[in-house]
């Protein structure tokens, strides 16, 4: 109870409450728009939050990243496009809904279930938490740096198809990494003479680059579009009502999507594959899933939504981002020395608890807005796409420069941006970039300091976790050998 | 995460040839660019994680280069190049931009930059234009005078009287 009231205070802010408002509207927003999503705008506006508390400015990121999906249903089911990437699944069944009339209805059940999601992940956090602040005190450095290794090894297998690149990008991540003075003995790295990369390459310049840069480039490159939609009337409640009929489905998915978004580099587009695949399964009618399934729309968005919360996990308990979003809301806890990992949960649990509440009231929140404000973000979701370009092009220049007044900065982000631009258009993944760099940079330091406690290689493993982390790995690369092995024979004797 | 495409797409060869260049140019100067003593643990080296880090790259791209040879698109490479080439107009642009501030001062230089990109896009209806120029004001306005961000006063801002002066570099 005392834990509870102390987390209350931590809220109980004026300057709390309005970054919960901006971060949760803003994020609904910004995910209602095709082409901006959630990745930029967190890249744009975290130079900003280092100013705040932390507490306030992780409130508004978290309230973004958290909002973020519930926004980008909104033209996956009417406009037949998503709003942020998550949302592609949506489209499958909402949009055949749409067009059979029922987009009104479709919407309504994405709000209900994402709110699910969304409140049941919180949930099963806060029941998680007495286990996780039990466990996070044995991980010492030899279990973080295999929990990052495992993370680095997962969100490169997680892109299928596309393995050796990932592989080599997230390499890249690790190397841009090392540039500059070395932590340890102060030598320079990969400087070529020069000063100006003595401080290293800042991960927020690389991430303005990579996302916000590259993103305006896309839409500046690219044909003018401007989704047409039309208006909604009626009242958006009956998915909720709806929704209970499908609480299985429901249920199913938005476990799915809190053991996914647990596991480092895994995420959401994992849990709303495998919760689809697992609801069409147990669907009466599976033959309707991709022409307009509620249950199909149902398992997409509980899935995640259930995500950003349950991704808070690795992030707070060990101090491991499993994807970008959480990788950059990182450096924010880093500006203001707060340390994210077991010292987290065994010193500071009511700011652990805090930021729990504030992902449950976001929720509210949120669904409080869209059943408000619908047609009016219809509105918004028809703003030209060029003229979005240059907006992103501007607020990059803030979050940049906003950061130490270099030029250089600028300079290096808008070559990211040209490197951002050029993965895009060929479909290669940029997120191994960035957990290559913050995965990099922690497994260095812990990989040293644990070595110096240990004389052979077999002592890296020789406590439970540690050995139980190696075990994963084997696991992980084992698996992936053998479906590669059964992949290779089924094209064999095709 | 998605699947493996059939084909590769155009300009995928040539990007990854030259991401693998690179990276085994890195490679090649591993010794002059990071310390590597012949005492110490090879953990400890400080040239052992941008080794790790190069000898990845060089070894994935080199993988995939071989692995992929046969999907590799057979036209549009071209095309593909000159697109990547486009991106360099509005680096050009974003870099003036970013000289033009602590000249003209931030609202200055964000409201012309907001306007002249937009009319390079091909907007040219007032409506649009007037658009442009209030989101660069509330962009300014947002970040600068509300959240407070670090941006310089610009130098432009010296010529003006005293108070407004303060006022504009506070707050503009």
């Amino acid at each position: 109870m005392d834990l509870l009231l102390s987390s209350f205070d931590i809220l109980a802010r004026w300057d709390v409450l309005i970054a919960l408002v901006v971060g949760s509207v803003g994020g609904v927003i910004i995910g209602a728009i095709p082409g901006v999503g959630a990745a930029v705008a967190i890249a744009i506006l975290l130079p900003a939050t280092f100013s705040l508390d932390p507490i306030v400015g992780l409130t508004a990121l978290l309230g973004i990243y958290g909002s973020s999906m519930y926004g980008g249903a909104i033209p996956a089911v009417l406009v037949n496009t998503p709003g942020t990437a998550v949302n592609a699944l949506t489209t499958y069944d909402g949009y055949p809904m749409t067009q059979r009339g029922e987009g009104r209805r479709a919407l309504s059940l994405a709000y209900s279930a994402s709110f699910f999601g969304g409140v049941f992940a919180v949930v099963c956090l806060i029941f998680l938490s007495p286990m996780l602040a039990a466990i996070a005190p044995h991980f010492g450095s030899r279990e973080i740096f295999l929990a990052s290794l495992l993370g680095i090894i997962l969100v490169v297998l997680a892109h299928r198809g596309q393995i050796l690149i990932a592989g080599a990008l997230a390499c890249f991540g690790i190397w841009l990494n090392t540039i500059g003075l070395e932590p340890i003995q102060y030598s320079k790295r990969y400087t070529f003479g020069q000063s100006w990369l003595s401080g290293g390459v800042d991960l927020i310049v690389v991430v303005l680059g990579l996302f916000a840069i590259s993103q305006a480039i896309v839409l500046l490159v690219d044909k003018n579009r401007a989704p047409r939609t039309g208006t909604l009337s009626g009242d958006l409640f009956q998915g909720f009502k709806e929704l209970f009929r499908y609480k299985k489905v429901a249920s199913v998915s938005a476990s799915f999507g809190v053991l996914m978004g647990m596991i480092p580099g895994v995420g959401e587009f994992t849990a709303q594959f495998m919760s689809y695949t697992a609801a069409r399964r147990g669907s009466k009618t599976p033959e309707l899933f991709g022409n307009g399934a509620p249950e199909g729309l149902i398992a997409s968005e509980a899935s995640n939504n259930a995500v950003p919360a349950a991704a808070m996990i690795p992030l707070l308990a060990l101090g491991i981002p499993g994807e970008a979003l959480t990788a950059m809301m990182l450096s924010v806890f880093y500006v203001h020395n707060v340390v994210p990992g077991p010292q987290l949960f065994q010193n500071q649990m009511d700011f652990v608890v805090a930021l729990y509440i504030a992902l449950l009231v976001l929720n509210v929140m949120v669904v409080a807005f869209l059943l408000c404000s619908t047609n009016l973000l219809l509105k918004i979701i028809q703003i030209p796409t060029r003229f979005l370009g240059v907006i992103i092009l501007t607020l990059s220049f803030v979050g940049v420069y906003s950061l130490r007044n270099s030029t250089i900065d600028c300079a290096i982000a808008a070559g990211f941006g040209v490197f951002g631009f050029m993965l895009k258009r060929l479909n290669l993944p940029i997120v191994p970039i960035i957990l290559g760099m913050v995965l990099g940079g922690i497994m260095e330091a812990k990989l040293r300091t644990s070595m110096m406690r240990v004389k052979s290689p077999l002592d890296m493993i020789d406590r439970p976790i540690a050995f139980i982390l190696f075990l994963l790995i084997l696991v992980v690369l084992g698996s992936h050998v053998w479906r590669m092995w059964r992949d290779r024979n089924t094209t064999e004797n095709q | 995460m998605s699947a493996e495409p059939k084909r590769a797409k155009p300009g995928e060869f040539l990007f990854v040839g030259l991401f693998f260049a690179i990276s085994v140019l890195l490679l090649t100067q591993i010794g002059d660019q990071a310390k590597f003593s012949a005492k110490g643990k090879l953990f400890a080296q400080p040239a052992f994680w941008p080794g790790v880090g190069v000898i990845g790259m060089v070894l994935f791209t080199g993988l995939h280069l071989l692995t992929h040879m046969r999907q590799q698109a057979k036209n549009g490479t071209g095309a593909e190049v000159v697109i990547w080439l486009r991106a360099f107009e509005f680096v050009g642009w974003f870099m003036v931009y970013v000289v033009l501030v602590p000249r003209l001062g931030y609202l200055p230089s964000t409201v012309l930059f907001t306007s002249l990109l937009a009319l390079r896009m091909g907007y040219r209806s007032p409506a649009m234009l007037g658009w442009a120029a209030a989101s660069g004001v509330a962009i300014v306005v947002i970040f600068k005078t509300l959240l407070g961000v670090k941006i310089p006063g610009g130098a432009l801002y010296e010529y003006l009287p005293d108070g407004l002066r303060n006022f504009m570099i506070l707050n503009f």
